[in-house]
């Protein structure tokens, strides 16, 4: 189907002609083949929002409707892969120019790499949508190659072998199979069941893991002005965290955040390889098309619930989910559409709600269990929680990490609110109720402090000033760029219990007439505090000798 | 073909409809002739119409304006030759020379670097400014903005740390775009590089504070796109000062506003934070190539508040910044660097063992611990007088007052190399009794304090 371009205002191009236009098509605008989806339809005239600069197009233009939405590549190849928000291999683009340049075109799985196909079925069986076909090893991770939708019945003659993307593979009720299949991204994958999240995540982080469990499967969200270290915390998650899989998309951030993702995770093992080899990044900077920024998260959550499917625990992360509401209202207004709260869409609420849901713990067609864990920063101007992306947001994530300007001023890192921030995933073993209490105590003192002063205080409440430090700068600030960065649940534990040893000692003490002074000066105040960052063997010997000592 | 037409139907503002055009593209430069010429940019175009908004000063125009699509977009001709040279906002030479001959013509706006292409910032740059290097460390291909406000001296600061990069650096390069600035603002920053010699090695585009404001709209582009000729196709270590992008985004809402676009927070066009990115993320490096494009842009916030929209998307885009303090400013320090408001993200890269010292990142956390302290003793002091102090935070008190006048302070022809400011460092930790020192074991042998010095600058 051909139209022509009538008007040009940015990103947004109205086409006259397109006959069969249908919504979220995908179409081709210009000379050079600019990709674009359609956002409205009006009588004869179709709006398309373009994903690469307009400029230098005229209006006569030819456009041409591919008939389709705007499709992902799913395969072998995912893994390791750097992509745009329209899913063009970023790597590849290289050899080209260093720059982004319009109307590059390379397909998202490699044509050309062939891939060693395991078959798990016969001849002859029946299969339906999800069923597993066979395995291809993709970087350390077994692939399993599934029926894609709207095919099942029997499986044709099978073969065994090395195969590229496309190679048919086998035929599955007449209809060919290759290694690939493809899914519209705004549409989630369907599934068999959805089962209640259990498992926790293990993400090394203290205060997540201790005070603010995320499920596998669960959703969580990352709020916070700028330089509160949200990016450091995602992708500390990214990095450390129990995933089979994790997709992160660098949606509207920054090119050198990105560059410096993909030299780190090239660099740091997951065991014996690379943590790349788990992970697709979705780089769509805050530079690149703001139409492109709107799909990525889209891209990232299909991806991930594709590698559910063949269940696995998939993170997906997105840094920041409100650069994709802004470009939503930056399309919205646009368009010209009435809009809701500070300019943003009407259906704004319904959109992040929308996202949110692909989150979940699964029973796979093949009856696997699979989850998709869904992480998003939230980037609230000025620091101000009351805008619509974080107050829709919270409507619907089970975890909500409140990061505080205030803490970050002090250097206290990753700077989690520990009054602000809540989890509906309940909290960890190794952070007890009475260290909850310490700090909300600490907070009634230091209050009392601004205004008397600190040599007021009585020594039973100077020494809660000091267990709180304790629990503070020893327990839940963690330095994401030491080996402390990833705390197993055993260290997590023994920290705690060092403190809480402490704790009883010196309350005791002070009860038997040792004086505060005493007991801050005891060496093994300022061990605990640096436990954390002792290695494995130092640690060890630390803890013990205080727990002699002490109790 | 180029085409002239004379059917102007209105004039709003910077813009121009003109009726009854074909032919004409998105973005192309457009020419208007009226009793005197002007430049402009289709921002709209359909079938018979094209918006233009015009580059300059609409005094005196008219419907009966000719204007004539030139078919290509605004294009900067950048050669070597522009080093030494002065531009107005336009890039056209208003230092008395010529034109200079250029090697290629490039579009202003640039594209955007892959970020596979990208090489992660890692080099420290030597500011030679205590604070700045110890507590907030500059990586060659950053983008570090200052925080000023009104009455601050941000283009002192700037002028100093051209001054002092260069010194250490013989491939250095330095592109300032100045939109809005004052006459006397600009001449201090020219007669600055001027008499460090660095003037040489410069390109300057110019828009001042009586030119047209919407000029100010393509000065950074010109800017850069000069900085990125430099430093990839020449291998410059090139640093973009870019001063004042409030002026910028002011001009951004002008045009919004005369367009009848939806505005988002105070009156700032909802596509601010992609706009300022555009600008922003032309810093950084390329693998395999040796220049680099590190940015100082510099703003100053209405009223010195942080969460306006200027200052807090600036924040969101680039890697840190540097927050200047009226508190300290009138405290008469200079540079008045806030150190606990200011951030450099890219610090971890940059510093370190082989590059400044093994533990630069202790010194750097603890002096920020000690002053953070030292400030909240400052509140109650001020209620409840210093008699309640015990006796560390007298001592964190006498601290904070010798950082401030010692190590914060410094002249403006001082460059501190970094060894000097991590021993500054030092030596006033001893000021402070040891447990206090809880970010920074002060080791027992001096040697290892002092650790294995590698001075890149």
């Amino acid at each position: 189907m051909k139209g022509v371009i009538k008007k040009i205002s940015g990103p947004l191009v109205l086409v006259e002609g397109l006959e069969n236009a249908k919504m979220y098509n995908v179409v081709l605008v210009g000379k050079l083949g600019l990709m674009g989806e359609i956002v409205r339809i009006k009588e004869n005239t179709s709006y398309v929002q373009v994903y690469e600069s307009t400029l230098g197009l005229r209006p006569g233009e030819p456009v041409k409707d591919t008939g389709m939405p705007f499709i992902a590549e799913l395969g072998p190849g995912l893994l390791s892969s750097i992509y745009d928000g329209v899913q063009r291999p970023l790597k590849e683009f290289t050899s080209e120019s260093d720059f982004i340049l319009r109307g590059m075109s390379i397909p998202s799985l490699d044509r050309k790499k062939k891939w060693n196909f395991k078959p798990l079925v016969s001849e002859g069986d029946h299969v339906a949508f999800g069923s597993v076909l066979g395995i291809v090893k993709e970087l350390g991770l077994e692939h399993r190659i599934m029926v894609p939708r709207g095919i099942s019945g029997k499986v044709g003659k099978i073969k065994v072998g090395s195969f590229k993307v496309t190679d048919k593979i086998t035929t599955v009720g007449g209809s060919k199979i290759t290694l690939m299949q493809k899914w519209p991204i705004r549409l989630p994958r369907p599934i068999s069941e959805k089962l209640p999240p259990k498992k926790k995540l293990r993400t090394g982080l203290r205060s997540l893991d201790s005070l603010f469990t995320i499920s596998k499967g669960g959703s969580a969200a990352l709020s916070g002005g700028f330089g509160v270290g949200k990016t450091v915390v995602l992708q500390s998650i990214a990095k450390f965290s129990d995933f089979d899989v994790v997709i992160y998309v660098g949606c509207g951030e920054r090119g050198n955040e990105m560059a410096d993702l993909l030299d780190s995770f090239s660099k740091l093992k997951k065991g014996e390889l690379p943590l790349l080899n788990r992970t697709t990044l979705i780089a769509n900077t805050s530079n690149m098309p703001v139409t492109a920024r709107e799909s990525s998260i889209y891209l990232g959550a299909t991806i991930g619930e594709y590698y559910r499917d063949m269940g696995y625990h998939v993170g997906v992360i997105s840094d920041s989910t409100s650069r994709w509401a802004e470009a939503l209202r930056e399309i919205n207004s646009r368009l010209g559409e009435m809009p809701g709260e500070q300019g943003y869409p009407a259906n704004l609420s319904s959109r992040i709600a929308a996202f949110y849901e692909r989150a979940g713990v699964i029973r796979t067609f093949s009856n696997a269990t699979g989850s998709l864990t869904l992480l998003g920063a939230i980037s609230p101007p000025g620091g101000d929680f009351s805008e619509p992306v974080t107050q829709n947001t919270l409507k619907v994530v089970r975890t909500f990490i409140s990061l505080n300007k205030k803490l970050s001023s002090r250097r206290h890192f990753p700077a989690i609110d520990w009054t602000s921030s809540y989890s509906l995933d309940g909290i960890g073993v190794d952070f007890p109720g009475w260290a909850f209490s310490l700090l909300n105590r600490e907070a009634e003192i230091e209050e009392v402090v601004q205004l008397i002063g600190p040599d007021a205080l009585q020594d039973k409440e100077k020494l809660v000033l000091l267990i709180g430090k304790l629990i503070r700068e020893g327990f839940l600030q963690q330095n994401a760029f030491s080996k402390d960065a990833f705390c197993t649940e055993e260290k997590s534990e023994k920290i705690m219990k060092a403190i809480e040893i402490f704790k009883d000692f010196s309350f005791s003490s002070l009860a038997n007439g040792a004086s505060f002074e005493e007991i801050s000066s005891n060496h093994f105040f300022m061990e605990i505090l640096r436990l954390k960052n002792r290695s494995p063997e130092e640690f060890e010997s630390q803890y013990k000798s205080l727990e002699e000592m002490l109790l | 073909m180029i085409k002239e037409y004379q059917t102007v139907k209105e004039i709003k503002g910077p813009l121009l409809f003109v009726e009854g055009v074909s032919g004409v593209s998105y973005g192309e430069l457009v020419r208007i002739r009226d009793e005197t010429d002007l430049v402009g940019q289709v921002i709209e175009v359909g079938e018979g119409l094209a918006v233009v908004q015009v580059l300059g000063n609409t005094l005196g125009l008219s419907r009966r304006s000719r204007i004539r699509f030139s078919g290509e977009v605004l294009r900067l001709g950048v050669g070597s030759e522009m080093l030494g040279r002065v531009f107005n906002g336009m890039g056209v030479p208003i230092d008395g020379g010529l034109m200079p001959r250029f090697e290629e013509k490039i579009d202003v706006r640039g594209n955007a670097l892959n970020p596979v292409s990208r090489d992660v910032p890692s080099n420290f740059v030597q500011t030679g400014i205590s604070t700045l290097d110890v507590m907030c460390s500059l990586v060659r291909g950053q983008k570090l903005p200052i925080f000023s406000g009104s009455g601050l001296l941000h283009h002192k600061l700037a002028a100093q740390i051209a001054r002092q990069a260069k010194v250490s650096d013989e491939n250095f390069g330095i592109v300032f775009g100045a939109m809005g600035i004052t006459n006397e603002e600009s001449r201090f920053l020219i007669n600055s590089l001027e008499g460090s010699g660095a003037l040489e090695r410069s390109v300057l585009f110019l828009n001042m504070s009586e030119d047209p404001t919407i000029e100010r709209l393509i000065t950074p582009k010109m800017a850069l796109t000069t900085a990125e000729y430099l430093a990839y196709e020449q291998g410059m270590n090139v640093l973009v000062i870019l001063s004042d992008m409030t002026n910028y985004c002011d001009a951004l809402r002008e045009v919004s506003a005369s367009r009848g676009e939806l505005p988002s927070k105070m009156g700032y066009p909802g596509y601010m934070y992609t706009d300022l990115a555009s600008i922003y993320e032309r810093a950084g490096r390329i693998k395999g190539k040796a220049g680099s494009i590190t940015q100082l842009p510099i703003l100053t916030m209405p009223d010195d508040d942080v969460t306006h929209p200027v200052p807090d998307l600036t924040g969101y885009i680039t890697e840190g910044q540097v927050v200047l303090s009226r508190e300290l400013h009138k405290k008469n320090i200079y540079p008045s660097i806030q150190p606990l408001s200011s951030l450099s993200r890219l610090m971890p890269r940059g510093i370190g063992e082989d590059k400044t010292r093994l533990n630069h990142q202790s010194i750097s956390d603890q002096l920020y611990a000690l002053y953070a302290r030292a400030v909240e003793l400052r509140n109650i002091v001020a209620i409840v007088g210093e008699s309640v102090l015990g006796e560390s935070d007298k001592k964190i008190l006498e601290f904070a007052g010798n950082f401030e006048s010692k190590f914060m302070n410094q002249g403006f022809y001082e460059n501190r190399d970094i060894s000097h400011s991590l021993n500054l460092a030092l030596e006033l930790f001893s000021i402070v009794p040891e447990s206090e020192l809880t970010k920074f074991e002060m080791s027992a042998s001096k040697e290892e304090n002092h650790g294995k010095e590698t001075n890149e600058g």
